[in-house]
């Protein structure tokens, strides 16, 4: 188990790496000569001072060496300097971070839990009107923009009915503490992550109800059965932990989905984490500030991905007896 | 295919999607971006302006007429951009196997470990907004699967007779793998690219919400994301729009379910 884990954060490690290069590419991709796109964002764009800038962020130096530097910068969470926000990158990054794993975090919560109860539920009753209902409510849920269940939500539930704030972390001024602020941000997170979640139910409701029907028909159910096991332990103990595996490994692949997801749903409720500013630095053209996101987004995914993975060898009854 | 009520269904709202993409602005000449009425008219008001019009007086039915358009051909192109990267990777990568399997599979890994999403975004943006960075960078976050699909399909084939009975004859490579193996991997990746229209759809309306659309051209996504900030006075401006994106994502993954259960009966889910 510890050298597959060191295996695969290796692994991780090294995909990391071949990112920020990309990212270093795609930098220089960017409109503009960086240096004077940086002297004319800090409001100066004489030859002096563009000059020191060429110097001071090595873009005198031949590539291969700037990208050395670039490296070493990241890797130290020296994620460069946003002149827009005037606040180091990775400053600005940290403090953007625990919005974006709260909303994410729950966002993820809510739909494998649902995603897995309804599954399971159309499984069951196969063939039912239960059944169509719900695979007919995942099928459409599944081809809802994200940006559009924010908006329809915040018609509803905000301007229409008046039960939730429609934008925000907390109430601002209100200036609560301990339980009344745990409980305000609480009332400002159901829609987010409502809004992100339900898109991923869709997939995971599907999946599991799939999952389980393909599971059932295979012989060790038939041999439970047989054996006079009562029909819920069956299905808990057999048919249901065989049947997430492939949920667990759509978890993982969804990872990178579910940050996008962020992004947007981040921007529409005005929720203060990485994906709005994301889309902040996106309207602004700062590309640091842009590229900064993009790699800490991706090693969320990667640190993500590693954790579905420990968690497949974990649910996974036939690596149990093999270890 | 056409047994399969849900894959009617689909095959339907296709072919009206279609129908309106290409003959709807001829039929329909008014200029989405020409104002044609007092700001916010409330949709069903006025025959001529069915469904109203936006912040600037703009007709929405003209809009999502015109949008149409975008959405479609984004959708088709990227996904045949997504192909045109994928299967060819793939299909190398099952038929040489080794170390070239090796290579571009992690190749390929890679690119499925980015942040789709983010890196249409980033890219996007360093391209500037125009529905050729748009296609292309669709194209680049979602080729993955494809190539891990015909990888598959291809390790699977190679190993059969017919395609023995090629090695043996002599045949080239290129001759086989193109005339002899692919064809017969045809059918999944049919299923596959008929799911990657819908998610392209998607992902280039999200894009235009955002903001990093085609200034030039109407489309969904612009619009509900021009309707969100009059969200609380025009509730029409925002809702029409993401319906047209609804119903043809909603088509597209129906019609991939139907070809799914048409073509590989092997694979399709029994309760249904």
């Amino acid at each position: 188990m510890l050298s597959f884990v060191a295996q695969r954060v290796l692994k991780g490690v090294i995909v990391l790496l071949a990112i920020v290069v990309l990212n270093f590419f795609l930098i220089r991709l960017a409109p503009g000569d960086p240096a004077i796109v940086m002297a004319g964002e800090a409001g100066a764009s004489d030859q002096v001072f563009v000059k020191q800038l060429r110097e001071k962020f090595g873009l005198d130096k031949p590539l291969p060496e700037q990208l050395f530097i670039y490296v070493k910068g990241v890797v130290s969470l020296d994620l460069g300097f946003s002149f827009r926000q005037q606040a180091p990158v990775a400053k600005l990054i940290g403090e953007r971070l625990p919005a974006t794993l709260l909303l994410t975090l729950t966002a993820f919560a809510i739909s494998l839990t649902l995603g897995i109860l309804f599954g399971t539920f159309a499984a069951r009753f196969a063939g039912t009107f239960l059944d169509t209902a719900i695979t007919v409510f995942a099928l459409i849920f599944y081809a809802m923009p994200i940006f559009w269940v924010a908006l329809m939500g915040i018609l509803l539930f905000s301007v229409t009915m008046d039960w939730l704030p429609s934008f925000g972390y907390e109430t601002v001024g209100a200036n609560l503490t301990g339980l009344a602020h745990a409980f305000d941000v609480a009332k400002h997170l159901i829609m987010p992550a409502m809004t992100l979640g339900l898109f991923f139910m869709a997939t995971y409701t599907r999946m599991t109800r799939a999952s389980m029907l393909e599971v059932k028909r295979l012989d060790f159910v038939k041999t439970a059965r047989a054996k006079g096991l009562s029909d819920a332990v069956i299905q808990r103990r057999h048919v249901l932990r065989n049947a997430l595996l492939p949920v667990v490994t759509l978890a993982g692949v969804h990872s990178g989905t579910l940050i996008g997801g962020a992004v947007i749903t981040e921007t529409v409720f005005a929720w203060p984490g990485i994906g709005r500013l994301m889309y902040d630095a996106l309207l602004q053209r700062d590309y640091n500030l842009l590229l900064g996101v993009f790699v800490i987004c991706s090693a969320m995914v990667l640190t993500f991905n590693l954790i579905t993975d420990l968690v497949y060898r974990l649910v996974d009854p036939r690596i149990e007896y093999a270890a | 295919m056409l047994k399969s009520p849900s894959g009617v269904i689909g095959l339907v709202i296709l072919l009206v999607a279609i129908s309106v993409a290409v003959f709807g602005p001829m039929l329909f000449p008014n200029s989405p971006w020409r104002m044609v009425q007092r700001p916010f008219l409330p949709p069903f008001t006025l025959g001529a302006v069915p469904l109203g019009t936006d912040a600037l007086g703009r007709d929405i039915f003209a809009g999502m007429i015109f949008g149409a358009r975008v959405s479609l051909l984004v959708g088709l192109v990227s996904t045949l951009a997504a192909l045109i990267v994928g299967v060819p990777i793939g299909a190398m990568a099952g038929y040489f196997g080794g170390k070239v399997d090796d290579a571009l599979m992690r190749f390929t890994e890679f690119f499925q470990t980015i942040p789709s999403f983010a890196l249409a975004i980033v890219l996007v943006a360093i391209l500037q907004p125009s529905i050729y960075s748009i296609v292309a960078s669709i194209a680049v976050v979602s080729w993955p699967p494809v190539a891990r699909l015909v990888r598959g399909e291809v390790l699977s084939l190679r190993t059969r007779e017919y395609v023995q009975a090629a090695v043996v004859t002599g045949q080239s490579n290129s001759w086989i793998i193109l005339r002899e193996i692919l064809p017969n991997a045809l059918s999944p990746v049919i299923v596959l690219a008929s799911l990657m229209v819908a998610t392209a759809i998607l992902l280039e309306s999200s894009l235009s919400f955002l903001g990093l659309g085609d200034p030039n051209l109407i489309s969904w996504g612009y619009m509900v994301g021009a309707g969100r900030t009059v969200i609380r006075q025009a509730w029409w401006i925002t809702v029409f729009p993401g319906i047209a994106i609804l119903i043809s994502v909603l088509g597209l993954n129906l019609i991939g379910e139907g070809l799914n259960d048409a073509l590989n009966p092997r694979l399709s889910r029994e309760g249904r």
